[in-house]
C-alpha cells in the first residue's frame, strides 16, 4: 500500500534555517567593522576591554545558568558574546578591568538571568549594564581617552571630552553655537569616519552603518526601528535648529555624535526587547528618538540614547498589546 | 493565640517589608545607610507598639464609621512625640531622616496593624503584635540599609572599609529597588527550604 510510505504529520512541514546561534553570530560579525575602527583609534585597549567583557559575560552566563536556573548551559548560543561586545562598545576604552566585570555581572546577572535567561528579559542587558556603570562610576565612565591613530602602546594618559559633552558644557556656560562648534576639534567628516572622543564602539558612523546594512541583508533586523529613530531625531532637532541655529546643534551633529547610531542599529533592534509588529517598531523608534533629543537638549546628561532605549523597552509590552494584528477572519470594527 | 507565635510572626513569616510589602516608601527612601534604617525602624516600632496599645484600648468606644480618623489622630500624636524626642536628643539622625519621620503617620504598616489586629484583639496581644512587627520592620530596614551602605559606600554603620566612593547606584533610588528585590528573593529561597 502506497499510503504507508508517506509520512503523515501535522504542519509545519518545512522550517527556515535560522536559529538563535546563527542570528547571534551574525550580529557579532556585523560588529566587527566597528571593532576594527576602535582598535585603529584606541589601540590595544579596545581589544582588552572587549576580551574582558566577553569573557566575564560568558562566565556569568555559565555561572547563573548552572547554579541558579539549573538548565542546560547556553553559553554556546552566542548571546553572551553579543552582550559582552555591546557592553564593551558602550564604555570608554580606558576603563579599569573590575568595572567591566561589574558591568558584565549586572548585564547578565541582573538584567538577563534574573528574568529567566535569553528571551525573557524586558530590558536590553548590555544597556542595563552600561547605565548601571554610568550611575555608579560617573568619573571613570565619562573620562574618554583621546583618539590617536594606530597607537599600540597601552599608556594613554591624555583624555578628552566627547563632542556632545563639549556642546552641553558650552551651552551651560552661555557660549554661542559658532563658538562651541569651533571649540570642538572634530569636523563632520571626522565624526563620520570615527575620529572623535567617545565610547569604544560608538565613534565611527561608517563602520556602524556597514554593520547595519549587513544585518539588514541577512534579515536579522528590519529597517523600521533605525529609520524611525534617526528620522525622528533628524526632524526634531531640525525643527529646533530652524527655530534658533545659535542655540541648537544641527541634525547631522546629533546623528553622528554619541551613541546615536550604535543605539539605533544595534541596541534598539534587539529582537527580545523590541516590539513584534512593524507598526509597533515605528512607534517604538519615534519614542526613542523623542526621548533622546529631550535628554540631549534639555536634560542633565549630555547623551540620552541609552536611557531612551531602556525607557521604551519598558513600554514594549504595551505597544505589542496595542498593535496586535487582526486575526484572519476577524471583523474589523470601524 | 500563642503570644510567642504572635511575636515571631512579624519577624520572618509575616515580615512587614519582606512578606507583606507594606511601608515601601520609608523602606526605599531612608535606607541609604544601616544607621538610618535602624533609626527609622526603631521610630516606627515605637509608634507601632504604643498606637496598637492605645487603639486596642479604645476600640469598644469608637463607632465603626469614624474609626479611621480616630486611629490617625492616635497615631499622629505618637509620631509627634517621636519627632520631638528625636529632634531633641539625636538631631543628626533627625536631620538625615527628614520628612520621613512625620510621614510615619501615613505608614501603611501602622494603620494596617491598627485596622487588622489592634481593633479586634486584646490590649496585651496587640502590644505583642506591635512589638513583633516593629522588630521585623527594624530588622528589614537595617538589613537593607546595611547592604546598600556596604555596596554603595564600602562602609557599615559609618565605619569605612575602603577609602573610595562605592558603587554609587546603591545609594541612589534604583539601588534600593535592586537591593530590596534580591533580599526578598533570598529570603523566599531560604524560608522555602526550612
Amino acid at each position: 500500500m502506497a499510503i504507508n510510505k508517506l509520512t503523515v504529520s501535522m504542519s509545519p512541514h518545512d522550517y527556515g534555517k535560522n536559529s538563535v546561534k546563527k542570528i547571534m553570530y551574525g550580529v557579532v560579525l556585523a560588529m566587527v567593522p566597528a571593532l576594527l575602527v576602535s582598535v585603529y583609534f584606541f589601540g590595544l585597549d579596545a581589544i582588552r576591554v572587549n576580551l574582558i567583557a566577553i569573557a566575564s559575560c560568558l562566565f556569568f552566563e555559565w555561572f547563573f545558568q548552572k547554579f541558579f536556573l539549573k538548565g542546560n548551559t547556553t553559553i554556546a548560543d552566542g548571546s553572551a558574546i553579543v552582550t559582552g561586545m555591546l557592553l564593551a562598545f558602550n564604555v570608554p576604552s580606558n576603563l579599569p578591568w573590575w568595572i567591566i566585570v561589574i558591568g558584565s555581572l549586572v548585564a547578565i546577572g541582573i538584567a538577563k538571568m534574573s528574568f529567566g535567561g535569553l528571551g525573557n528579559n524586558p530590558f536590553n542587558p548590555a544597556l542595563v549594564g552600561r547605565v548601571f556603570l554610568l550611575i555608579s562610576f560617573p568619573v571613570q565612565m565619562t573620562t574618554w581617552p583621546k583618539v590617536s591613530v594606530l597607537n599600540f602602546t597601552m599608556t594613554d594618559a591624555e583624555t578628552g571630552a566627547t563632542p556632545l559633552a563639549l556642546l552641553k558644557e558650552g551651552l551651560n556656560n552661555g557660549k554661542s553655537m559658532t563658538e562651541i562648534i569651533d571649540s570642538i576639534p572634530t569636523s563632520y567628516v571626522d565624526m563620520f569616519m570615527g575620529q572623535m572622543g567617545g565610547s569604544l564602539g560608538e565613534i565611527s558612523a561608517l563602520a556602524l552603518i556597514i554593520g547595519g546594512l549587513y544585518m539588514l541583508f541577512r534579515k536579522i533586523i528590519t529597517w523600521h526601528i533605525p529609520v524611525a529613530i534617526l528620522g525622528t531625531v533628524a526632524i526634531f532637532t531640525g525643527i529646533l535648529w530652524g527655530i534658533d541655529p545659535t542655540k541648537y546643534a544641527t541634525p547631522l551633529f546629533h546623528i553622528f555624535t554619541g551613541g546615536m547610531l550604535l543605539g539605533a542599529i544595534f541596541m534598539a533592534t534587539d529582537m527580545v526587547t523590541s516590539p513584534m509588529t512593524h507598526k509597533g517598531m515605528i512607534i517604538y523608534g519615534i519614542g526613542i528618538g523623542v526621548i533622546t533629543v529631550l535628554i540631549r537638549v534639555w536634560g542633565a546628561y549630555p547623551e540620552g540614547m541609552s536611557f531612551a532605549i531602556l525607557i521604551m523597552n519598558a513600554v514594549v509590552p504595551l505597544i505589542n498589546n496595542w498593535t496586535k494584528p487582526k486575526r484572519f477572519g476577524e471583523i474589523i470594527k470601524n | 493565640m500563642n503570644n510567642w507565635k504572635n511575636f515571631t510572626k512579624g519577624i520572618i513569616k509575616e515580615n512587614p517589608v519582606f512578606a507583606l510589602l507594606l511601608g515601601m516608601c520609608p523602606t526605599l527612601g531612608v535606607t541609604t545607610s544601616a544607621i538610618n534604617g535602624l533609626g527609622m525602624g526603631l521610630a516606627t516600632a515605637f509608634v507601632l507598639v504604643l498606637s496598637n496599645i492605645a487603639i486596642s484600648s479604645v476600640k469598644n468606644f469608637v463607632p465603626d464609621k469614624v474609626r479611621i480618623p480616630v486611629f490617625v489622630v492616635i497615631i499622629a500624636s505618637f509620631v509627634t512625640i517621636v519627632q520631638l524626642l528625636m529632634e531633641a536628643y539625636i538631631p543628626a539622625l533627625y536631620d538625615s531622616l527628614g520628612l520621613f519621620i512625620p510621614l510615619i503617620v501615613v505608614n501603611c504598616i501602622v494603620l494596617g496593624r491598627a485596622e487588622a489586629f489592634a481593633a479586634k484583639n486584646t490590649i496585651f496581644s496587640s502590644m505583642i503584635d506591635g512589638l513583633g512587627m516593629g522588630v521585623g520592620f527594624t530588622f528589614a530596614l537595617t538589613l537593607l540599609g546595611a547592604v546598600r551602605e556596604l555596596l554603595g559606600s564600602y562602609s557599615l554603620f559609618g565605619y569605612k572599609f575602603i577609602e573610595t566612593d562605592g558603587i554609587l547606584v546603591f545609594v541612589l533610588a534604583p539601588g534600593a529597588f535592586f537591593g530590596l528585590g534580591y533580599l526578598i528573593a533570598l529570603i523566599r529561597k531560604l524560608s522555602k527550604k526550612s
